[in-house]
C-alpha cells in the first residue's frame, strides 16, 4: 500500500505527541503534581496511533487504563488531557475523571475506562447503534492481552460476530499485566488465534510497525463498513516503563529480564518509523526532527495550560451527577 | 506490646493460617510478587501450589473459590473492591445463595479479602467502599477492621469460618501502626476475634459515636478534640457488620442518649443507614436527640483532590455532628 506522506507524517506527529505528551507525566508526576495511578503508554504508541488515523473523526473509540495514548492518538486535545491529568476545570471530564478516564466525546472517544475489560461492551453497543440507525461509523476498543481473559471481552466478541457488527477489536499485547506474563495466563500462543472461536478474522500485527498496524486496522474497517462484521487485531508491542506511576513496590527486571527490555527498546516505534520515512526518501530526517521539535513545544504548551487551569470549586462536587439534578439526600 | 504495621497484620494472619491448616490456599492477580503488600514471602514459604496468581478473570476466580471450597479447601482471594463488581454474579448468585438455596447441604469457607482504596485521588473507577451493598445480601459475612490488631485476629477468625466471609480493608489504615500482642504473650498462643463483638475504643458519657473501618481513626481524634471541651464521647467500631453487636450500641446508646455514626460508604442505605434504622426501633426511648450520619456524599466519587477531599468522613464532621446532637 503507497500512503501519502501528509498520512506518514501525521503519524509520526501523533506518536510523538504521546511520547512527550508520557514523558512530561512521567516528569511532573515525581514531582508531586498529580497522584493516583497513570499508565505510561511509551512503547506502544504505534498501536494507537496506527489504528487511529485509519480511522474518520466521526467513527468511535474506547480504551482502557492505559489511556492517555488512544484520545492522543486520535487526535485528542493533549492540553485538555494534561488539564485532566492536573484535576483542573479545563480537563476532558472537568477534573473528576483523572488519568484512567479520559474521554472527549466530541471527537469520538467513548471514554477511557480503569475496570479491565469493561469498555468492550461498550464499544459493542455503539457499533451496534451504527447498524441499527444503517450508519457507517464504526467502532474500535482497545484492550491488553490481560483484560483479554475477562468474561465481557468474550461475550461482547461473540455477540458482535453473531450480530456482524462494525467493531475492531485491538488487543494490545504488551505480554504483561502488571507483572504477569500473558503466556501464564493465555491459553493460545496469541490472543489473536481466539478469532476462530468468534468466526472472524483475527490478525497478529507488529505493534512496533506504525503502517503496519495502519493496514490491518484498514482491513478491519472496511470490512466492517462492508457490514461483513467484526475483527480481531492484535498489535505485538512491548511497555517501556513500569506498569503504573505510584506502583513502586514493583521492582524494575524483577518480572521481566533486563535484555528482553532492552530488546523491544531496539524495536522503538518511533525510530522504525522515521528511518523508513528517510532511507525511503519520503521526509528528509531535519523535516521528522522538526515535527519532534514542534510537538515537544506543544506539550510544554499543554503543561502550562493545565497548570494555569483551575481547580474546580467545591459547589461543582455534585455538578454532572444526573441530567437534570435531584436534591442531596 | 510490639507494634505492626495494619498490611503486615494481614500477611501474619494469612502466615499462621497457611501454617496451620494446608487446605488454606491463596489466589489473586500478582499477588505472588505482592503488588499491594499482603501477601509478601507467602510464595517463598507455601509453594506455587498455594499461592496462585490468576488470569484477569474476576468472575471465574471469585466462582472458582466457591467451588474450591465447597470441596474441602479454604481459598483466600485477593482483590479490590472495585473489581468485585465484575464477579458479582458468582458472589451473589454463588457465593451468597448455595448454601441456603441447596439446604445447608454444604458449607462454603471462603474469604474475599477486598481493599478499599479511596482518598488517594483513584476517582470513581477504583474508590468504592461498597460493604452496605452486600449487607443488603444475605448469606454474607462482613468485615471492616480498623487497626492492625484487629485485622490480624479478625482475618484468622474468618479464615477458620465455614462461611463466606468478605473482609473489607481499609486502604486507608494500611500504612498504620498498632500493637499487635504477640502469639506466645496470649492465653491460647494465637490472636483470635470473635465476629460480632464489638470494639470500645473510648467509654464516654455524653455522646456514642459508631464509626467504621477508616472512620474510626477521625472519631477517636474527634473524642480527644471534644474532651478537651468538657464532652465525653463513646467511641465504638463494630468490627464486623454481619454479623452486628446491636447489644453493645443500644447499651451505650442507653447510656448517652445520643448517636452520631460515622462511615465512609455513601450515605444513603450505608451501614450507618441501617445502624440509625436499629437504633430508632429497639433504643428509640433512650435518644434524647435525633441520630446524625456522618457518611460519605452521595456522588461518586470525583478525581480532582479538592473534590475528593469534600466527600468523606472527617474529624471535622464528626466533631461538628456531635456538637449538633447537643445543641
Ligand atoms: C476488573 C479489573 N481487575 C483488575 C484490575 C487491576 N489492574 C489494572 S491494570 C492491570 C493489568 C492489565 O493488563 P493488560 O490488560 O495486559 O493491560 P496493560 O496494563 O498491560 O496495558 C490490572 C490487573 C482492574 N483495573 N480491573
Ligand atoms: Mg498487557
Amino acid at each position: 500500500m503507497a500512503l501519502d506522506k501528509d498520512l506518514l507524517m501525521l503519524m509520526l506527529r501523533r506518536m510523538w505527541t504521546i511520547r512527550h505528551f508520557e514523558e512530561t507525566v512521567i516528569d511532573i508526576y515525581a514531582k508531586g503534581e498529580f497522584g493516583g495511578a497513570a499508565h505510561p503508554y511509551i512503547g506502544e504508541e504505534a498501536v494507537a496511533v496506527g489504528a487511529c488515523v485509519a480511522m474518520q473523526d466521526t467513527d468511535y473509540i474506547a480504551g482502557n487504563h492505559r489511556s492517555h495514548g488512544h484520545p492522543l492518538a486520535k487526535g485528542g486535545d493533549p492540553k485538555g488531557a494534561m488539564a485532566e491529568l492536573l484535576g483542573r476545570v479545563d480537563g476532558y471530564c472537568k477534573g473528576k475523571g483523572g488519568s484512567m478516564h479520559l474521554a472527549d466525546f466530541s471527537i469520538g472517544i467513548l471514554g477511557e475506562s480503569g475496570i479491565l475489560g469493561s469498555s468492550l461492551p461498550v464499544a459493542t453497543g455503539a457499533a451496534l447503534a451504527s447498524k441499527i440507525k444503517g450508519e457507517d461509523f464504526i467502532s474500535a476498543v482497545f484492550f491488553g492481552d490481560g483484560a483479554s481473559n475477562q468474561g465481557a471481552c468474550h461475550e461482547s466478541m461473540n455477540l458482535a460476530s453473531v450480530w456482524k457488527l462494525p467493531i475492531i477489536f485491538i488487543c494490545e499485547n504488551n505480554q504483561y499485566a502488571v507483572t504477569t506474563s500473558y503466556r501464564d495466563t493465555v491459553a493460545v500462543e496469541h490472543v489473536s488465534d481466539r478469532a476462530s472461536a468468534y468466526n472472524m478474522p483475527g490478525v497478529l500485527v507488529d505493534g512496533q510497525d506504525v503502517v503496519a498496524m495502519y493496514e490491518a486496522v484498514s482491513v478491519a474497517i472496511e470490512r466492517a463498513r462492508a457490514g461483513e462484521g467484526p475483527s480481531l487485531v492484535e498489535g505485538l508491542t512491548y511497555r517501556y516503563e513500569e506498569h503504573s506511576l505510584g506502583l513502586g513496590r514493583i521492582r524494575r527486571g524483577e518480572y521481566r529480564p533486563e535484555d528482553e527490555i532492552e530488546t523491544w527498546r531496539q524495536r522503538d516505534p518511533i525510530v522504525i518509523h522515521t528511518n523508513r520515512l528517510v532511507e525511503q526518501g519520503i521526509a528528509t530526517q531535519e523535516e521528522c526532527d522538526a515535527v519532534n521539535a514542534e510537538v515537544r513545544g506543544e506539550i510544554d504548551e499543554a503543561l502550562e495550560f493545565a497548570r494555569n487551569s483551575p481547580f474546580p470549586e467545591p459547589e461543582e462536587l455534585f455538578d454532572d451527577m444526573f441530567a437534570n439534578a435531584i436534591p442531596q439526600p | 506490646m510490639p507494634e505492626t504495621v495494619f498490611v503486615n497484620a494481614i500477611n501474619e494472619a494469612l502466615q499462621e493460617e497457611m501454617q496451620r491448616d494446608e487446605s488454606v490456599f491463596i489466589m489473586g492477580e500478582d499477588i505472588k510478587r505482592s503488588i499491594y503488600g499482603a501477601t509478601m514471602g507467602l510464595l517463598e514459604e507455601f509453594g506455587e501450589k498455594r499461592v496462585l496468581d490468576t488470569p484477569l478473570s474476576e468472575n471465574a476466580f471469585f466462582g472458582a473459590a466457591v467451588g474450591a471450597s465447597a470441596v474441602g479447601m479454604r481459598p483466600v482471594v485477593e482483590t479490590l473492591t472495585s473489581f468485585m463488581w465484575v464477579a458479582m454474579d458468582q458472589l451473589v448468585s454463588q457465593a451468597a445463595k448455595m448454601r441456603y438455596m441447596f439446604g445447608g447441604q454444604v458449607n462454603l469457607p471462603v474469604v474475599y479479602r477486598a481493599t478499599m482504596y479511596y482518598g488517594g485521588g483513584s476517582a470513581a473507577h477504583h474508590s468504592d467502599r461498597s460493604y452496605p451493598m452486600f449487607m443488603n445480601m444475605p448469606g454474607l459475612k462482613i468485615v471492616a477492621p480498623s487497626n492492625p490488631a484487629d485485622m490480624k485476629g479478625l482475618m484468622k477468625t474468618a479464615i477458620r469460618d465455614d462461611d463466606v466471609v468478605i473482609m473489607f480493608e481499609d486502604g486507608t489504615l494500611f500504612g498504620n501502626r498498632g500493637e499487635v500482642p504477640a502469639n506466645e504473650d496470649l492465653p491460647n498462643g494465637e490472636l483470635l476475634i470473635p465476629f460480632g463483638v464489638a470494639n470500645t475504643l473510648r467509654e464516654g458519657t455524653d455522646v456514642t459515636v459508631v464509626a467504621i473501618a477508616g472512620s474510626v481513626p477521625h472519631a477517636v481524634a474527634a473524642a480527644e478534640e471534644l474532651e478537651a471541651e468538657g464532652i465525653s464521647v463513646e467511641v465504638i467500631d463494630p468490627r464486623t457488620l454481619v454479623p452486628l453487636d446491636k447489644a453493645s450500641i443500644l447499651a451505650s446508646v442507653e447510656k448517652t442518649g445520643r448517636l452520631v455514626i460515622a462511615d465512609p460508604a455513601h450515605k444513603v442505605c450505608s451501614a450507618a443507614s441501617e445502624i440509625a434504622s436499629i437504633v430508632a426501633e429497639e433504643g428509640f426511648w433512650s435518644l434524647q436527640a435525633p441520630i446524625a450520619k456522618v457518611a460519605s456524599e452521595q456522588v461518586h466519587i470525583p478525581y480532582s483532590p479538592v473534590l475528593e477531599k469534600l466527600v468523606y468522613p472527617t474529624k471535622e464532621k464528626i466533631v461538628t455532628a456531635v456538637r449538633g446532637t447537643l445543641a
